[in-house]
């Protein structure tokens, strides 16, 4: 945690309110999201007990597995699933735009440009918490490899159509979630606590609930019991710690959570006391049995439900980042090379990534964590302020312009800005410096010395991002007073060197891929016994 | 054995103050006048709560905390205690995960181990003859009591270890000294080899899906598996001086768990050298529990005064000061292992603690240790260093107030400066 955030925290406390730790929105809110939030049977790798799903906060469709134990009855509730998730995620598949790219021509080994499509919108899911992320990952597992009768007629215990199709997507909103800056998988946890900074530690702030109650306290508590706190005099208003102490801990009267986890794990006093009987009450037969589980599961999911579009009205009350469609862009890349994939009839993804295929995702998602680091910082002064703190950046006012040459045959402008500024950024010989320009581009610059007579003063001299003329462009020098902000870091960070292509890989690097390569798409055992 | 007498895992509740009477040569034993002060502690006639492993491992993850400490070691229930004084602590086991739990250790120890030793010889010891099904020794372990059944466990891995061949121990007891008392914990399994090596098998539930499990489980069953081994140390020094055998505790466990997403069981060998380095040098640091309880005023106890329908009489006033006599050492990651957690947070909050906010805060703030005083000087308010005349041009001698006023002098500016674009941005 740095410390413009520990002190944003400690102004929760103060205030009892969360505080912000972000000006804009960093990450792409679709206009119709599809929230999920999904529950799980304790202690059971691969038995989903029941979720909410829709894209209608009025009218989310319930899920629910009476008995999760039942084979048949957790393909019915994943069949269920995929009928109630594919049509959204087909849903963009056919508005496209088109895009050049260049590639290289197989013939004459030229990068020439082509048209693609891209798809125009993507789908965007958002589940509870971090939690429901690997859950859907895991989702994703047990059903990509499953086998419909369509597929093997021959093959016992054939999953519903569709099922090993909506694991294969899962499987990769799962994966896209872990780059960083990607919004195709988002957590509401996550995305709440990217924005604001609230009155307790980032393990209580996992608690949707208590991390709501921050941000928003509710006005009144409904239930007004008088709580005794021994607040110190400097502190005023409790209300947003004693909401959250309250949605972490209060029960109603059946001894139900009002604000019950968000899952996927439920609460172990919910499922002894509640879910327990009414299953033994569903396993014996008893009539209404199934419709008690799906009122108990309901009950479970519902406040959650709520929770994860009130939060989504939060975010939406930020301006989005100047950068964040740029991200989406990248989504919708990806949203489209799955499509295309899928439609390919290529095999579902490989349990565990080959070598090269991991050193090259491990390589994108640094790559796309420098990107985001930069851009964040570009589109909020208050994250900039973070790194300026850090020393990686630095703002000032021009005091002076001085024009200058290089020397060469063609010289060209090297003017030399001096710049006065509050940071104390330290800056190593020649460092160099990059500037946000108006028009989006970045101006590079070159630290040449601190000015002697006045201290915080300093000279740069600026090295590009003033076009090919003798003269610079209009507009691509600063004047005096005006105010400017360098950075330390890249605003448009590349990464390493490219990977050579799997063929050119060495042995020692796990490639080339070699004949022994078996393929690993091959479904998980199914035994006769219901092995749960 | 089947499921309904599957022995439950981490059962509390084995020591038992009369056992302790004539305890067992081998074992750790109180000293008379630490026995009857602990025994004060806890009330006339309330039996003792046992650690187990788990509560070991979280214990040595914050050797700091002497309340945890004193509390654990005297044997006081710590749930019943945070209900006592309001601040109950919300979590608990659901009977889902319980059974499955349960059902999947049986499952691996039927046919008297047959599946769990194939694991062992496949991960551990391949290229050696595997074990014959038959020849496996499984001793029986019962015993009363917890000295008991740790004395029993030692003399059955001694004539284990004396036969040389493959034995198969079910949830021994072993006795492990800690801060100054002995705590009896219980493995899942331990199996000897006929080379005289004996190896922890740790049982968990969760999921090893295409070979990788969560690192974070994985992390805790190593911890929880340490404990074991440095038990097992104790007893194999005793074994090898008697049966003059060479006895190895071997430093990488088996851990067994259900394979993907089935209940058919799966293992994988963890090392866990670090763990038990790690444990070794929290618990040899854990203040001696003699010490602590002899700093309490004198008369000091958490008899909660039960009832015989189990509710509290002692007035919550009276047991806060007894808590509050002994000095915790709360961070968040205290909510998920100690049942006090939700009391001493509420403590640290009123405080305004910054450890409240989290462990690592308190490093890049010098020695300010509440909110209130960062927040002062944060803004200027109040210099710290009152016997130092600062001027305002003047920056404190402290970095850390330095970068503070900074940070809030940043962070001011920039939220001023989103307020204005909003404004403007309206305006138009």
């Amino acid at each position: 945690m740095s410390l413009i955030e520990t002190l944003a925290r400690m102004e929760a406390v103060a205030t009892g309110r969360a505080a912000p730790l972000a000006t804009v929105r960093h990450r792409h809110l679709s206009e119709q999201p599809l929230v999920f939030v999904p529950l799980t049977t304790a202690g059971e790798a691969g038995a989903p007990l029941g979720a909410l799903v829709g894209t209608d906060r009025e009218k989310p469709a319930l899920l629910a597995v009476p008995q999760p134990r039942n084979r048949d009855l957790r393909f019915a509730f994943l069949a269920e699933l995929a009928e109630s998730l594919l049509p959204y995620v087909d849903g963009f598949a056919d508005v496209v735009e088109w895009e050049e790219r260049k590639e290289t021509d197989p013939e004459t080994g030229k990068k020439v440009p082509v048209q693609v499509e891209l798809c125009a919108d993507a789908p965007q899911l958002i589940v509870p918490s971090a939690a429901g992320i690997d859950f859907v990952r895991l989702l994703g597992r047990s059903m990509r490899f499953r086998r419909t009768a369509e597929q093997e007629p021959e093959a016992p215990y054939p999953a519903p159509p569709h099922v090993p199709l909506l694991g294969r997507w899962f499987t990769h909103f799962g994966e896209r979630a872990r780059v960083p800056g990607a919004s195709l998988l988002l957590s509401m946890t996550g995305l709440l606590t990217r924005h604001w900074a609230t009155g307790q530690s980032l393990l209580e702030d996992q608690h949707l609930g208590a991390l709501l109650a921050w941000i928003d306290p509710p006005a009144r508590h409904p239930t007004s019991t008088p709580r005794r706190q021994r607040s110190a005099p400097a502190l005023q208003g409790v209300s947003g710690r004693a909401a959250a102490e309250r949605a972490e801990s209060a029960r109603d009267a059946d001894g139900r959570l009002l604000c019950p986890p968000a899952g996927p794990a439920t609460d172990p006093a919910f499922d002894n006391r509640l879910l327990a009987p009414a299953m033994a009450r569903f396993d014996a037969g008893v009539p209404g049995a199934e419709d008690e589980i799906h009122g108990l599961i309901e009950s479970q999911l519902r406040p959650t439900w709520d929770a994860v579009w009130h939060g989504i009205d939060l975010l939406r009350g930020l301006p989005p980042g100047a950068r964040v469609a740029d991200r989406w862009k990248r989504d919708r890349w990806s949203y489209t090379a799955h499509r295309d994939r899928v439609r390919a009839g290529e095999p579902p993804q490989p349990r565990r990534d080959d070598a090269v295929t991991a050193a090259q995702k491990l390589a994108s998602r640094e790559t796309a964590q420098a990107q985001l680091d930069a851009q964040e910082a570009l589109d909020d002064p208050l994250v900039m302020a973070g790194r300026r703190l850090a020393g990686e950046a630095l703002e000032g006012t021009v005091t002076a312009v001085e024009m200058a040459f290089s020397e060469g045959r063609r010289p060209m402008p090297r003017p030399l800005v001096t710049l006065r500024t509050a940071d104390r950024t330290p800056l190593p010989e020649r460092a160099k410096l990059y500037r946000a320009l108006p028009d989006g581009k970045t101006q590079t610059a070159e630290f040449v010395a601190y000015a002697a007579e006045e201290p915080g003063a300093l000279v740069v001299r600026l090295t590009g991002g003033m076009g090919r003329g003798r003269t610079p462009e209009p507009g691509s020098v600063p004047e005096p007073d005006d105010a400017v902000c360098w950075t330390l870091f890249e605003h448009a960070p590349r990464g390493g060197p490219e990977l050579p292509d799997p063929e050119d890989t060495p042995w020692t690097h796990g490639g080339p891929p070699g004949a022994t390569g078996a393929p690993e798409d091959t479904p998980d055992t199914a035994t006769a016994e219901d092995f749960l | 054995m089947s499921v309904p007498d599957a022995r439950l895992p981490r059962v509390n509740a084995f020591r038992d103050s009369r056992h302790a009477a004539a305890p067992p040569a081998e074992q750790p034993a109180p000293s008379p006048g630490l026995r009857r002060s602990l025994t004060a502690l806890r009330g006339a006639g309330v039996r003792p709560r046992s650690l187990d492993a788990r509560a070991l491992a979280a214990l040595a993850a914050n050797p700091g905390c002497r309340r945890r400490a004193l509390l654990d070691g005297a044997g006081i229930d710590k749930g019943a205690l945070a209900q006592a004084l309001g601040s109950p602590a919300t979590y608990g086991q659901s009977q889902f995960a319980f059974v499955r739990g349960n059902s999947f250790e049986a499952r691996v120890k039927a046919d008297g181990g047959a599946d769990l030793l194939r694991l062992l010889h496949e991960r551990l010891r391949p290229g050696t003859p595997p074990p014959e099904p038959a020849a496996v020794a499984t001793p029986d372990l019962s015993a009363a009591g917890p000295e008991g059944r740790a004395a029993r466990t030692a003399l059955a891995l001694r004539e284990a270890t004396a036969a040389g061949g493959w034995a198969l121990l079910d949830h021994p007891m072993l006795a492990v000294e800690v801060a100054g008392s002995p705590a009896y914990v219980e493995p899942d399994a331990v199996v000897v080899h006929p080379d005289g090596g004996w190896t922890v098998v740790e049982i968990k539930s969760f999921p090893m899906i295409d070979g990788v499990a969560d690192a974070a489980k994985v992390g805790a069953a190593a911890r929880q598996a340490a404990v074991y081994v440095l038990a097992l140390e104790t007893v194999a020094g005793h074994v090898a001086a008697r049966t003059g055998r060479e006895v190895r505790v071997r430093d990488r466990v088996l851990l067994v768990c259900p394979k993907d997403f089935s209940n058919l069981p799966t293992a994988a060998p963890v090392d866990v050298r670090k763990q038990l380095a790690t444990t070794r040098r929290q618990l040899a640091r854990l203040t001696r529990v003699e010490e602590i309880a002899a700093a309490l005023p004198p008369g000091t106890t958490f008899d909660l005064r039960l009832t015989d329908d189990g509710r509290a009489t002692r007035p919550p006033e009276e047991l806060t000061a007894a808590v509050e006599a002994v000095g915790a050492a709360y961070a968040p990651e205290c909510l998920a292992a100690c049942e006090l957690a939700f009391h001493c947070r509420k403590r640290a909050r009123e405080d305004g603690a910054v450890e409240a906010l989290g462990r690592g805060v308190r490093g890049e703030l010098g020695g300010l240790h509440t909110i209130e005083e960062v927040l002062a000087a944060a803004t200027g308010a109040d210099v710290p260093a009152a016997d130092t005349p600062t001027t305002d041009t003047a920056a404190p001698d402290d970095p850390a107030v330095h970068a503070l006023r900074r940070a809030a002098a940043l962070r001011a500016e920039a939220l001023a400066a989103a307020a204005d674009r909003s404004q403007e941005a309206e305006c138009r």
